[in-house]
């Protein structure tokens, strides 16, 4: 199995025709990520590696049977894309796009709420289900299949963790990466609530920040609601306070949100922490080890 | 994006909210012109620096008549302020901000920021002005009330009257001080801030509200829509560093350490500095040069590391997914030639190209020392100071 998207899901790319899209969409290609086509407004008709270029996404979804899309817009254009994704029915909606001003998030919070769409993101790498459908950049060849569900709001701290699971040998169901802004599509608690339903996955890695409370909100739920084990880790712990660590969700506030509270709230909840982020592969074995 | 003072105050003023009269100075005498301008009486002079604890700190100060506030200004301008917000290394006051002085009847609070968890704007207000808002929360969350806006319809003006209400406020008051939230409101959505407050709110003893202080932060996503917002920037209240990387788009954020570090991706460049700790040593900074950095961009983030005289190490810690190895690589080493690199240097490439990457270093001729993977680069680094 494999949690929201697998091998049937057809992938509209939005901003395929500018530098970042083109490539991107090539690479998903390449990885066997089912793309039916792009949407660029006013370069309709056009063909993109032979596949249809779309003047708006209703029409890549009527045309082209497009049930998830990847955006990759500008900031100032983001939150319009991905609404309009929404508006035409795209069921899983993943946005690339960082710097997207947080009012614009709000509101397109607040639209998705009434139209049935899930978000991953914004400011993300996407999601990959391992060897069936990757959307996003992450780089498909560090990953392998296997029974792990990983689960991150960073990016190439995520490749860091998949990398050190693959060369133990333990490989990924799916990874999704849910972003680094503050208000974000799809938070922990919905992805592990997704992971313990799924049949495929027998442990979820969690890699956390400094900033808000997600990692604090996954805790209540680990300990009421899993039963599969959940090896995590926070970066952070040398973040200073009150500013912004790259991330515009990664920030603690009037001493809020520092990863040794979230750390102790995970574990709290039965969750083992890695000590160091060189640390996370070896940790989720000795998990799993253990389990067996 | 922060802002002084008296630059939110001029935003609030123009969304209908009153303040006290006054102007900014940056020498003496222009102060004591201001208060000439403003009449005899009463006045405040106000250090404008980017931190709070200023009364504390001595950055307050009441003034008698023109000629006090002469005094007053010559002592605040030039001053080293230190507060708990500044730090040990205090801040150089160079604007100080002249006001009439109000007859404080009351203090109220109220403030206006994004809740992450629901998604939506909330105004906050609490009967206990002029104080710590954290404290209040802390002591006496009863007295804190919240309002949700709805992202749809906005704020309501029944809303403004729940909260006024709820303040104790005088049905009188509680017109003005609807007035007031509503002009907030506007300035806070118009502009896409991430912070509006006002704290204290006063309620003079005539019966009039008026922002005593205020304090605006942009959503510094937001300010590509802002430009005339943008140009408020104070950038002698930033780290020359950390200005110079915002020009080549990088994430710079300078710390106490002696270990430099170079990565790419937020997460990973916080988890590395947190390594840096777990053996023994701290970071210097926090660089994070991004997804798809040019060549141009990395070798800028180097020379700043570089300039900085704390630096006895340099970590380069890459995990390449759009990111090519190959491209760091060259950065590297087009670096080495505009900046002699005296310190010890290690390098961990893993991903995109990571080979040839390693290729580049090693026929460069450069003293690189390479590293597979994050815990051996974070140990080599540690022993290199040594």
């Amino acid at each position: 199995m494999s949690i929201i998207i697998d091998s049937s899901t057809r992938v509209v790319v939005q901003g395929i025709t500018g530098e970042a899209g083109g490539f991107h969409a090539k690479q998903m290609i390449a990885y066997g990520t089912k793309v039916v086509g792009g949407v660029t407004p006013g370069k309709g008709g056009q063909k993109f590696e032979g596949l249809p270029v779309f003047n708006t996404v209703r029409a890549a979804v009527s045309e082209a049977g497009a049930s998830a899309s990847c955006i990759f817009v500008p900031p100032a254009f983001a939150a319009d894309a991905i609404m309009e994704a929404a508006d035409a029915g795209v069921k899983v909606i993943v946005a690339i796009t960082e710097g997207i001003p947080i009012l614009d998030m709000i509101k397109v919070r607040s639209y998705l709420a009434e139209r049935g769409s899930r978000l991953i993101g914004p400011n993300c790498p996407g999601i990959i289900t391992v060897g069936e459908c990757k959307i996003g950049i992450m780089p498909g060849d560090i990953h392998k299949k296997g029974p792990v569900g990983v689960l991150s709001r960073s990016g190439t701290l995520t490749y860091e963790a998949v990398d050190q699971l693959s060369r133990l040998n333990i490989g990924q169901t799916t990874c999704i990466g849910i972003g680094g802004d503050p208000i974000i599509g799809t938070g922990f608690v919905d992805a592990l609530e997704l992971f313990e339903k799924d049949g495929a996955t027998e442990a979820v890695v969690l890699i956390g920040e400094i900033g808000g409370s997600a990692e604090e909100d996954a805790s209540r739920f680990i300990k009421e609601k899993m039963s599969k084990p959940v090896v995590a880790f926070v970066a952070g712990r040398t973040a200073p306070e009150g500013r912004r660590m790259g991330h515009a969700g990664a920030i603690i506030s009037g001493g809020k949100g520092t990863a040794p509270e979230k750390v102790r709230m995970l574990e709290e909840a039965g969750v083992r922490v890695a000590p160091s982020p060189a640390e996370i592969g070896s940790t989720l074995a000795a998990v799993l080890g253990k389990k067996k | 994006m922060k802002t002084h003072e008296y630059q939110a105050k001029e935003i609030l003023k123009s969304y209908g909210i009153p303040v006290p009269e006054g102007r900014v100075a940056t020498s003496a005498e222009e102060a004591a012109e201001v208060a000439k301008a403003l009449g005899e009486g009463k006045f405040v002079v106000k250090s404008q620096v980017h931190a709070g604890g200023r009364g504390k700190a001595g950055g307050i100060k009441v003034a008698e008549g023109i000629e006090g506030v002469r005094k007053a200004a010559s002592s605040i301008l030039g001053m080293k302020l230190v507060s708990k917000q500044t730090g040990p290394e205090g801040k150089i006051v160079s604007r100080v901000l002249v006001e009439k002085g109000i007859d404080i009847g009351r203090e109220l609070y109220l403030g206006m920021l994004v809740d992450r968890d629901r998604a939506k704007v909330v105004v906050i207000a609490s009967s206990e002005g002029g104080m710590e808002i954290e404290e209040v929360a802390a002591r006496s969350p009863e007295k804190i009330i919240r309002e949700y806006i709805d992202p749809t319809v906005g704020l309501m003006p029944f809303q403004c009257r729940e909260m006024g209400y709820s303040l104790g406020l005088a049905p009188a008051e509680v017109g003005k001080f609807a007035k007031i939230v509503t002009g907030c409101f506007n300035a806070f959505a118009q502009n896409d801030m991430s912070l509006v407050e006002i704290n204290p709110l006063v309620v003079t003893k005539g019966g009039d509200m008026i922002a005593l202080d205020a304090k605006l932060i942009a959503d510094d996503n937001g300010l590509f829509r802002h430009k005339s917002l943008a140009e408020l920037r104070d950038f002698t209240e930033e780290d020359w560093r950390e200005v110079e990387a915002g020009k080549h788009d990088l994430n710079y954020i300078g710390l106490d350490g002696s270990i430099g570090c170079l990565v790419n991706g937020a997460g990973l460049a916080m988890a590395t500095m947190d390594i840096i700790k777990f053996c023994g040593a701290m970071p210097a900074n926090f660089l994070d040069v991004g997804g798809s950095a040019s060549v141009d961009a990395v070798t800028a983030g180097f020379k700043i590391i570089l300039s900085d005289p704390r630096v006895k190490a340099v970590l380069v810690n890459i995990f390449g997914g759009i990111m090519r190895c190959d491209l760091v690589a060259q950065s590297i080493v087009a670096a080495a030639k505009d900046v002699e690199i005296k310190v010890p240097l290690v390098v961990r490439l893993q991903g995109t190209n990571a080979e040839i990457g390693r290729k580049i270093l090693k026929d460069s001729g450069l003293t690189i020392i390479p590293a597979a993977t994050m815990d051996e680069a974070a140990g080599k680094a540690v022993e290199a100071l040594l």
